[in-house]
C-alpha cells in the first residue's frame, strides 16, 4: 500500500496495481475505518478500482496529522470483517429493441445474442467505483466472452436506464447522456433520484446481479421505450 | 418572496454557494465559485454567512431588476456596472430600491464577477448546497444557468453604512500567471527531462476552458504510463492525456478519471487561473506541501487582518 499526495488537502491511497474483489473489500474496510475515526476532518472520500482519494479539511487538520491518522486507519484491513456489501438485483429488459449493440457483441464473441444475455446474468458484479456522472456505478468484471471495446464514435444520446458494456465493465446509465459504451438492454430501476433518500440503490462495494424481465414487465415497472 | 428578476441573463450566470462537499460518493462534483477569493469578499463585505448564495457572472451581460430595498456588492472581474444607467463602483457595497435596474456589462479585466446581496439569495440546497452544476442538472433554480424571467428570491435588508475594499487590497487579474502546484499522483512517472520541460515552459489557455477544466497548450510532456485504472480526482489536479497538453481540473470536474496527473494547483492559484481568458500565458511552479500549508495559513491571516473601509 502506498499513500501519495494528491493535492494540498488530499491524499490518494493505492492498495494494489490491479483491481480484484479482495482489493475492493480492503478499500471498503478502509472507508469505514476512516469514517469511524477521522470523520471530523474528512470532507470527501472517493473509492475507486484500486485506490481511495481522501480529501480533508485544511482548517481543522494538516497534512502530517491526517497522514498519521490515515496510517492508523489503514492497518488490519484484511482481518476485519471484510465488507461484503449488499446484494442488489437489477431487472433488465434485454432485446435488440432495447439493446442495439447486442448483435455486435454476439458477433465479436462468436456467440448468439441469447448467449450474451445469459452470460451477462450468470455472475455477480461488484460496484468498483461511482463517478463520471451522478449515480454512474462502474461494475466489474464482465466475462471475457462478452467484453467489447467502446464505440469508435460515442452516441450523442444514450437513454436513461441503458445497460451497457465497455471492455470488462458494465453499468446502467443513470440519466440521458452522451456515451460510448455498448448497449444491451434497459433497466427500469432509477440509479439516481434527487428526490429519494438514499438517492442511489447501490453503493461502492455492493454486489449486483442482473435478471431478465419481459417487455411488459419493463413497462409495468415504469420503464420507457 | 420578493427578490430580483432577471431581464438579461448574460453569457453564463450561475447561482453558487461555497460548493457541494461530501457527495463525491454519489458521483457528484464540487461546483462552487471558480474564484473563491472574490466570492468570499462579496459575502464578507455585506456581513453575510461565508456560505451564502451569490451569483457568479462569467464574462458579463447581466441585467436584473430589484423588487425590494436591499444592499449588494459586485466583486471579481472588472466590468462596467450601472445602477439605473449611472456608473457604480465595484468592491463597494451599494443600496438598491424596488424598481431599480442593475447591470453588469462585459468584463474588461478578469472573467468572473460576483454579485452578492444582503443575506444571500434564498435558494434551496440540493445535497447540502445551492451550487449549480449544469452537467449534473443540480443546484441553482433549475439545475441550469440563469434565464431571462428567472426570479431570485432574497430577503431585503439595507446596511446602515456602506463599506469598500481599498484598491491595494483587491486582487489583480492578468497574465502571465504563476500557478503553484504540489507535485503528487503519478508525478514519478514523468522523467526528469519531462518535468524540467513542464516547469520551464509557458502554457497558453485554449478556447476549451470551462468550469470542468482549463485546457492549456504549449510544450508537450509525456509520462511512461500506458494505461491506468480510473481514480479519484481532486480540485486543481493537472491531467496530462496522451496528446501531452495539460488540463487543470476545476470545480465541475468529473470525480474519477484515468489519465496521468503530475500534481495539483493550489486553490488560490486556480482562482487566479479562472479569471484568465483564452490566449493568456501561465507557468507552473512546484512547491512543497509545507509551502502550500504556509501559503494557506498566511493568506488566511492576511484576509482576516485586512479591514474594510467605511465609505
Amino acid at each position: 500500500m502506498k499513500i501519495e499526495i494528491a493535492g494540498q488537502n488530499a491524499f490518494i491511497v493505492y492498495f494494489a496495481e490491479q483491481t480484484s474483489a479482495s482489493v475492493s473489500a480492503q478499500i471498503q474496510t478502509a472507508v469505514s475505518n476512516i469514517l469511524a475515526c477521522m470523520q471530523d476532518c474528512i470532507i470527501d472520500l472517493v473509492p475507486s478500482y484500486a485506490s481511495l482519494l481522501v480529501i480533508f479539511d485544511l482548517d481543522s487538520s494538516d497534512h502530517f496529522a491526517v497522514k498519521q491518522m490515515l496510517r492508523n486507519a489503514l492497518t488490519d484491513l484484511d482481518s476485519a470483517a471484510a465488507g461484503s456489501g449488499n446484494l442488489v438485483t437489477l431487472p433488465v429488459y434485454y432485446s435488440t429493441e432495447s439493446g442495439p449493440d447486442l448483435e455486435v457483441i454476439a458477433e465479436l464473441g462468436s456467440i448468439s445474442v441469447e448467449d450474451v444475455i445469459a452470460i451477462h446474468q450468470q455472475q455477480e458484479y461488484r460496484v468498483y467505483a461511482i463517478g463520471f456522472a451522478p449515480g454512474f456505478a462502474y461494475l466489474g468484471e464482465v466475462d471475457e466472452r462478452i467484453a467489447a471495446p467502446r464505440l469508435a464514435t460515442p452516441r450523442q444520446k444514450v437513454p436513461r436506464g441503458a445497460v451497457a458494456i465497455a471492455d470488462r465493465q458494465t453499468a446502467v446509465y443513470p440519466a440521458v447522456s452522451p456515451g460510448g459504451w455498448n448497449l444491451i438492454g434497459l433497466c427500469p430501476t432509477r440509479m439516481f433520484d434527487v428526490d429519494k433518500s438514499p438517492s442511489m440503490p447501490v453503493t461502492v462495494g455492493d454486489r449486483i446481479r442482473f435478471a431478465a424481465i419481459s417487455r411488459e414487465e419493463f413497462i409495468a415497472q415504469g420503464g420507457e421505450l | 418572496m420578493s427578490g430580483f428578476s432577471i431581464k438579461q441573463p448574460g453569457l453564463l450566470s450561475l447561482l453558487q454557494d461555497r460548493g457541494r462537499y461530501g457527495a463525491h460518493n454519489l458521483g457528484l462534483t464540487t461546483g462552487g465559485p471558480l474564484d473563491f477569493i472574490a466570492f468570499d469578499w462579496a459575502n464578507r463585505m455585506l456581513g453575510n454567512d461565508p456560505n451564502a448564495t451569490c451569483l457568479e457572472v462569467s464574462f458579463g451581460g447581466l441585467t436584473l431588476e430589484a423588487e425590494l430595498d436591499t444592499s449588494f456588492v459586485i466583486t471579481g472581474a472588472t466590468a462596467p456596472c450601472r445602477l439605473n444607467d449611472e456608473d457604480i463602483e465595484q468592491w463597494q457595497t451599494q443600496s438598491v430600491q424596488a424598481g431599480d435596474k442593475l447591470e453588469i456589462g462585459f468584463a474588461t479585466s478578469g472573467t468572473r464577477s460576483y454579485l452578492a446581496v444582503s443575506g444571500g439569495f434564498d435558494i434551496a440546497a440540493s445535497f447540502g448546497s445551492s451550487s449549480t452544476v449544469i452537467r449534473e442538472k443540480i443546484g441553482g433554480l433549475h439545475g441550469d444557468k440563469l434565464q431571462a424571467g428567472d426570479h431570485l428570491p432574497c430577503s431585503g435588508s439595507r446596511l446602515a453604512v456602506n463599506y469598500c475594499l481599498t484598491e491595494a487590497d483587491r486582487p489583480v487579474y492578468g497574465d502571465p500567471a504563476r500557478l503553484r502546484l504540489v507535485p503528487g499522483y503519478q508525478q514519478a512517472a514523468f522523467d526528469p527531462a519531462q518535468q524540467w520541460r513542464f516547469f520551464n515552459s509557458e502554457y497558453r489557455l485554449t478556447e476549451r476552458c470551462d468550469r470542468m477544466g482549463f485546457r492549456l497548450e504549449g510544450e508537450t510532456v509525456h509520462s511512461n504510463i500506458v494505461g491506468m485504472l480510473s481514480e479519484g480526482i481532486c480540485h486543481g489536479a493537472i491531467q496530462i492525456p496522451a496528446d501531452g497538453q495539460p488540463i487543470v481540473l476545476m470545480n465541475d470536474r468529473q470525480t474519477i478519471g484515468g489519465y496521468p496527473k503530475i500534481g495539483s494547483v493550489i486553490p488560490r492559484d486556480t482562482a487566479r487561473l479562472s479569471q484568465l481568458s483564452p490566449g493568456s500565458q501561465v507557468y507552473f511552479e512546484a512547491i512543497s506541501i509545507e509551502q502550500a500549508h504556509n501559503i494557506h495559513c498566511l493568506e488566511q491571516a492576511r484576509y482576516q487582518r485586512t479591514s474594510l473601509q467605511q465609505c
